[in-house]
């Protein structure tokens, strides 16, 4: 069965939105789940990519990516009506909602996007929701309309000062935690070196923080231990014991390094296939 | 052997296998590019003197049919027959490809090895088989020449002889009670009842060979993992009338046959020709559905209207060792290596897959099972230098089938015994850089009746590397645990069944390595038809 793509849009620089056919999953995710997919069926490297949205009666979901390694470029370039072969899901331990009072939810950059129903299934479970948006400059923010809509409180960054407040987003997050009675419950989303030190941020006010992690993965469901991180010293599998995890428990610095192992080989196969697009003419 | 490689990024394999092969004797089999598809019946020999010797054979073989009829073949003649060697590629040349190792029998090879067998009475052989294959019938069918008949008894009781006649473990099966093999005393002089169960299934080229389907019954089955048992039980419950489907979690059917073995030891259009055989028999095959994410076993029966379903997930959780510095960059489980090299296709990163994997020069395998052995092979077939296989105890205890122990010395694997990593080093890029291993010594026999090995304290040496495979095991997956209240788990995390397959749920049956732990190929198969025959009985019933 292959999934075919029925809207799609452009949300910022290199980053991208589509709404796809996965009637199964669509009807079964839950806030925090990611996805599976290769592209075609033989050849295609497998990658995870977080749900941002799914609408269970028409059987939809949608995902939102950034173009990174070659199948995120390539995703990029499908059109509408074109099919994505394989998608599996969903996958990982849904987020814990509850109704803890106040939450802090930062997004960064492409993290916004599984930060999104996340925040949405707080709202909803009755939280006052706190929302730091995190962009490297105006081209690339996402969904600033989606999470005003959903927050009490709204803070946007950049880190050039291209909009909203010109910081990071640890500054921000900091004044919210002095703030009295301080945040129950931070939820953090995106780059690793962003989460790692919001989590340092978090730490300092005693405010637990949840952060989803997006490890290389192969399978998805436990079998290769590809996805593992060191959680207060033990391995875990990101797939199956997470995504989601105890921010001040994560060890950033070795996911940091192991998130870069095939680096080179990555940007090698986006710059050969940017060169094929080239070629072909798709660079319209 | 000094091996070079002409780049460190993994961009051209074909490049430089000129240099790395070039002492390597010379086969067209060695030119086929890697997605070259195995075709039954079309390989080639590396031996350019078969046919010549295949002239001699004929002859041998005629003189001993003509004895026979005559009345006076002994014994004693039977013995005097030299047990076939399997055909193989050179390993200097094989080295450098992901190509089927073993070549296979010639039709006068078969007939000879299986003249060896004294046809006893007793055919102890059959008590070795899991599955009671009728070894003794199959194996004078083939002495006779009568193909199409062995592979007829053989598939009584096995439905998948390509396969199993390659990966069964024959030496502590059939092969260890080989009376011919006893009168030598030495397994490796048995009848070679593998290599003739391969043989026979390699002739039959599955043409409109699909078994008939009763009547339609109306209910249906669901078949949770394609591996072997998967395999099975979809097929004999397809065979009852049932409506049948497959639920498989990865986008390709066929289980550890097609992640985890690799290509060189069992090529994966075998087991596309067995899941095409399914969908001849109206099987329905659907792929990237996680049983207990998608839906839950639960919801098949309550809501999707399955009558019966049957488990058969596989082990698939890696084991690590708990030692430090296992998540640094460059230490692999075997099953991810594996996976990345088979399923993935990352051999050829570049070259149209997408898949990347390490670009090794010297990898250390931990484990001395199948499992070790294929991660050790393919990390030679991905251009490493040197490969070294780290393992407890010594070859005696190795787990692994005894062809593949020998194929992977041939190989230039280096066997480092009655060793094993206590830690892993890093660089200061969290990159393996080192292995510090113990040396063992092998003491009191423990529960298993294998000695137990124990660590020589102060005896702490390092071995310079830059990736590490961890090979020492699969447990229970605990995905259907934590998803199918209800059902019986062990304390392991294995499902509990009984002597029919039968868990603890109504109309649940399970088999294969989530049952056994991780077991084979055969077990897994032959669980797969009890719990089949369990599910036609309970739905005839129903
Ligand atoms: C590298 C390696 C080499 C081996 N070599 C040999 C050998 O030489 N000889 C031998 O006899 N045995 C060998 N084995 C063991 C043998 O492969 C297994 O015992 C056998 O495959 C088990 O079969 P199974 O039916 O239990 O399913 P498996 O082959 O384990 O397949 C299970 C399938 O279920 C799927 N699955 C898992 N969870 C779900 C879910 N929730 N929903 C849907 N699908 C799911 C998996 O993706 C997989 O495809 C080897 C194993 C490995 C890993
Ligand atoms: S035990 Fe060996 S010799 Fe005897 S019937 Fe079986 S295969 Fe033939
Ligand atoms: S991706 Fe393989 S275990 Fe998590």
């Amino acid at each position: 069965m292959s999934h075919k793509i029925v809207s799609k849009r452009q949300l910022g620089e290199e980053v991208f939105w589509a709404r796809i056919e996965a009637p199964l999953i669509a009807r079964a995710r839950k806030p925090g789940q990611f996805i599976i997919l290769s592209i075609n069926n033989d050849y295609s490297e497998r990658i995870p990519l977080t749900i941002a949205g799914a609408d269970a009666a028409e059987g939809m979901i949608e995902l939102i990516w950034q173009k990174v390694g070659k199948t995120t470029a390539e995703l990029a370039d499908l059109r509408e009506g074109q099919s994505i072969a394989n998608i599996s899901g969903p996958l990982g331990t849904p987020t814990h909602i509850d109704n803890f009072g106040t939450c802090v939810c930062v997004g960064g950059g492409i993290g916004a996007a599984p930060l999104l129903p996340i925040a949405t299934a707080l709202k909803a479970a009755g939280n006052t929701v706190l929302t730091i948006l995190g962009f490297r400059s105006k081209d690339r923010l996402i969904l600033e309309t989606e999470f005003a809509a959903i927050s009490d409180e709204l803070i946007v960054t950049s880190d050039d000062g291209s909009y909203g407040r010109k910081a990071l987003v640890t500054e921000p997050l900091k004044e919210l935690c002095e703030r009295d009675p301080k945040p129950a419950q931070a939820f953090v989303i995106g780059p690793t070196v962003m989460m790692k030190f919001c989590c340092e941020a978090t730490r300092q006010y005693a405010v637990p923080t949840q952060v989803s992690l997006n490890t290389i993965m192969v399978d998805g469901t436990g079998m290769c231990g590809g996805c593992r991180v060191e959680i207060d010293g033990k391995p875990k599998f990101v797939c199956v014991d997470g995504p989601e995890f105890d921010g001040h428990l994560v060890n950033f610095d070795l996911m940091m390094k192991r998130m870069n192992a095939y680096k080179k080989q990555e940007q090698a196969a986006r710059a050969a296939y940017e060169k094929h697009r080239c070629k072909i003419g798709l660079d319209e | 052997m000094q091996l070079t490689r002409s780049t460190g990024a993994k961009s051209g394999w074909t490049n430089d296998r000129s240099d790395r092969c070039a002492q390597g004797g010379f086969s067209a089999h060695a030119l086929l590019p890697f997605d070259a598809r195995w075709t039954r019946g079309l390989r080639t020999h590396p031996t350019g003197s078969r046919t010549v010797r295949d002239e001699e054979r004929q002859q041998q073989l005629q003189e001993l049919l003509a004895k026979q009829a005559a009345g006076e073949l002994k014994p004693k003649d039977r013995f005097a027959i030299a047990p076939q060697a399997m055909p193989e590629q050179d390993p200097s040349v094989r080295r450098c490809n992901v190509s089927e190792v073993a070549l296979g029998y010639t039709k006068m090879q078969a007939r000879l090895e299986a003249m060896r067998c004294l046809q006893c009475k007793t055919a102890p052989c059959v008590q070795g088989c899991p599955v009671q294959i009728r070894i003794r019938d199959f194996v004078t069918a083939i002495a006779q020449g009568n193909y199409p008949e062995a592979l007829d008894i053989i598939k009584e009781n096995s439905l998948l002889p390509a396969v199993c006649g390659r990966v069964c473990p024959q030496e502590v099966q059939c092969q260890a009670k080989c009376t011919v093999g006893l009168k030598f005393k030495d397994v490796e002089k048995a009848v070679s009842i593998g290599r003739l169960e391969r043989f026979v299934a390699d002739l039959d080229h599955g043409e409109g060979a699909v078994p008939s389907v009763a009547p339609a019954t109306g209910k249906k089955v669901a078949i949770i993992g394609s591996g072997p048992g998967g395999i099975v039980a979809a097929a004999d419950t397809r065979r009852a009338g049932h409506d049948v489907t497959v639920f498989e979690a990865f986008h390709k059917p066929g289980g550890v046959m097609v992640y985890g073995i690799p290509e060189f030891r069992l090529p994966k259009a075998i087991v596309e020709e067995e899941i095409e055989t399914l969908r001849k028999m109206g099987v329905e095959i659907v792929t990237n559905f996680i049983v207990g994410r998608t839906r839950t076993v639960d919801q098949l029966m309550t809501e999707d209207g399955f009558d019966a379903v049957y488990i058969g997930v596989g082990a698939g959780l890696p084991s690590f060792m708990g030692i430090e510095g296992e998540s640094l960059v460059g230490v692999y489980s075997a099953n991810e290596y594996l996976t990345r090299a088979n399923l993935m296709k990352a051999y050829e990163f570049g070259k149209g897959a997408d898949t990347p994997i390490a670009a090794s020069k010297r990898v250390a395998v931990v484990g001395g099972g199948n499992v070790a052995m294929d991660a050790a092979r393919t990390a030679v077939r991905l251009g490493a230098e040197k490969v070294y296989l780290i393992y407890r105890r010594t070859e005696k205890e190795m787990p692994a089938r005894v062809e593949e122990v020998h194929h992977a010395q041939q190989e230039g694997i280096e066997f480092h015994l009655l060793q094993s990593p206590k830690r892993v080093i890093g660089d200061e890029n969290e990159h393996v850089k080192a292995v510090e291993c113990l040396r063992y010594e092998l003491g009191e026999p423990d529960d298993s009746g294998r000695r137990r090995p124990v660590a020589i304290e102060g005896s702490e040496f390092e071995i310079e590397l830059d990736t590490v495979i961890i090979a020492i095991g699969n447990q229970a997956n605990p995905l259907m645990r934590q998803t199918t209240p209800g059902l019986e788990f062990n304390k392991w995390g294995n499902i509990v069944v009984d002597e029919n397959c039968k868990t603890s749920m109504e109309g649940v049956y399970a088999g294969g390595d989530i049952v056994l732990g991780a077991a084979t190929v055969i077990l897994a198969m032959g669980q797969g038809r009890i719990a089949a025959a369990g599910i036609n009985t309970y739905l005839a019933g129903k």
